[in-house]
């Protein structure tokens, strides 16, 4: 049986409550809005762009505790990267809470961003960690869109 | 088919009794015993609706109206059987008005398209309310498309209540059809369903009600509403998913083109024309839901079994309760208070999303919904992105609540 602690801790709740990077930029290089019908949560990412190095990321919304903390941690995490990086840890996020609970996985690069490993023992929650994610993507990709996670 | 079970008719109402009725309850979630709040999205099925489905495929298997051999006739006669309990459930004159379609959502779309496309033309006015269901919004806005027709909408008070003070306004000339939800599934608010029909006859407009989380909760008689239309599904009354109905009233029924083509719902067919089905076969295309409808039939024989002035006063009683432990705890904020309330509560919590009340309630073996819970419309006008709703049904019990209160205490120890 999973723990409540576990999905959410500490940081997590601590950057819910007090997001970073919670702003707009202003005019941003890149924006993308992301949308989760299941839960309602709504997203805006924007980015300021130096060639492929992310000089500034930020973003707005409303969501659940998960979304807003996973946004913020991905802002902390990607000032000052390449977009490269960018990519590569998506790739080790996704890896992390979509594997099987009995997979081990490695988290290592990922720093902070490993307090959601808990996230994949909850399914439905799974959406709620990678919507900024997949919004950051959107948002590099140059994408009009709203991106869905449904 | 023998549908006798097990259940005799309880002289009070005895909720430790009626809980033994339905399996389910007795299960476990996350190693706690499951506290089922999710009533509103599905209710849970008595043993004896279970029985029967497994019944009907173990010893009645068998296509309806065509076959002459005696599992056909039998199968045709339980099918039947459960038309003729939804007539007198729902109090309608004949059993002709009973069709059987998917659930609410299928009955709706029945309606926009027949009755819809034929009898409305561009320029005419639906009238739906701020609380419908979008399965009673976008049914309606496909016709808008397809025809020209055009939707407005009656507004809501704070509390969840329709502006009744509005409502004559907003019958024009040009309203063709009301389409109104008997029972709020995010709010619970109850709707004076009856005078707005007396409302809309007296203009000549016809009216097509929403009953899905009115018929687990109230007593419905279709002949005192006078509703043209009513629609409900099976499984938000305890019976399975996937059977539903459409009410309509003989005359209109019999003036609606068919819904869908295929067999059952044709009297002859050549390559040139085919003659349709009298009422309500010439709706019923294809083969149906069989054990659906059996099932159906059985769940009804249940609520039928049941004393209900002593259900709704239980179900009453339960409610306030619920009401009063949430009001008392801080930081909540329940959302709909309208005076004639059925069985939901929805409500927010102070710095904390919805979706994470969920995940903290469901370790707690508490089963509830979060989110717009098919209401879009409805949050928006509550300034809410989503609400955490726990909807009931006569077999919780104040323990639950207690269990749910103490569960909400849990979500705000993570959250302070």
């Amino acid at each position: 049986m999973s723990d409540l602690r576990e999905l959410y801790q500490e940081v997590i709740l601590d950057h819910n409550k007090r997001p970073r990077n919670f702003r707009a930029i202003a005019p941003p290089s890149q924006k993308a809005e992301g949308y989760n019908p299941l839960c309602g949560d709504r997203i805006t990412v924007y980015l300021r762009l130096n060639g492929d190095v992310i000089e500034d990321v930020a973003f707005e919304g409303s969501g659940c505790a998960i979304s807003k903390a996973s946004a913020s941690l991905m802002t902390d995490a990607l000032k000052g990267r390449t977009i490269g990086d960018a990519d590569s840890l998506f790739a080790e996020f996704h890896h992390m809470v979509t594997a099987p609970a009995d997979a081990a996985v490695e988290t290592g690069r990922l720093n902070k961003l490993a307090v959601f490993a808990g996230v994949r023992e909850y399914p439905v929650r799974v959406k709620c960690a990678s919507l900024a994610w997949h919004t950051l993507r959107a948002a590099l990709e140059a994408k009009h869109d709203v991106v869905s996670t449904e | 088919m023998n549908v006798a079970t097990a259940v005799s008719r309880p002289a009070t109402f005895d909720v430790g009794r009626i809980r033994q009725d339905f399996p389910i309850l007795h299960e476990y979630v996350h190693g706690k015993p499951l506290v089922y709040l999710d009533n509103a999205a599905t209710a849970q099925k008595p043993q004896s609706v279970i029985d029967t489905m497994v019944r009907s495929l173990t010893e009645e298997n068998a296509n309806i109206h065509r076959g002459v051999h005696a599992l056909s006739e039998r199968a045709t006669k339980s099918f039947e059987d459960a038309r003729a309990k939804v007539r007198r459930f729902i109090n309608a004159a004949d059993a002709r008005e009973i069709v059987f379609v998917r659930g609410t959502t299928e009955a709706i779309n029945l309606v926009a398209q027949t009755y819809g496309r034929t009898r409305l033309t561009s320029g005419d006015e639906i009238l739906i309310s701020a609380l419908e269901h979008h399965s009673n919004i976008v049914p309606w806005q496909l016709l808008a498309e397809q025809i020209g027709v055009h939707l407005r909408v009656i507004p809501m008070t704070d509390a969840g209540e329709l502006r009744l003070d509005q409502y004559e306004g907003l019958l024009t000339p040009r309203t063709k059809l009301v389409s109104i939800v008997h029972v709020s599934n995010s709010l619970g608010t109850i709707n004076p369903v009856r005078e707005m029909v007396e409302t809309a006859h007296a203009r000549g407009i016809a009216v097509l009600v929403d009953g899905a989380q009115a018929v687990p909760h109230l007593k419905v008689d279709v002949q005192a509403l006078d509703c043209d239309f009513y629609a409900f599904s099976g499984h938000k009354m305890f019976g399975p998913t996937g059977i539903g109905v459409l009410y309509g009233k003989r005359a209109l029924l019999e003036g609606m083109p068919p819904y869908q083509g295929g067999g059952d719902m044709i009297s002859s067919v050549t390559f040139e024309k085919s003659e349709y089905n009298v009422v309500p076969y010439k709706f019923e295309a294809g083969t149906p839901n069989i054990t659906g409808a059996v099932g159906l039939g059985a769940a009804i024989d249940y609520l039928e079994r049941l004393d209900w002035p002593a259900v709704q006063a239980y179900e009453h009683e339960l409610l306030a309760y619920a009401t009063e432990r949430l009001a008392g705890l801080t930081g909540v904020r329940i959302l709909g208070t309208a005076a004639r309330k059925a069985s939901v509560l929805s409500f927010v919590m102070e710095h904390v999303h919805p979706h994470d009340i969920g995940t903290i309630l469901d370790q707690e073996g508490v089963a509830i919904r979060t989110g717009h819970h098919c209401t879009q419309p409805v949050m928006e006008r509550l300034g809410v992105p989503a609400t955490a709703r726990a909807s009931l049904a006569f077999y919780n019990t104040r323990d639950e609540i207690d269990t749910l209160i103490a569960a909400l205490g849990k979500v705000q120890e993570i959250f302070t």
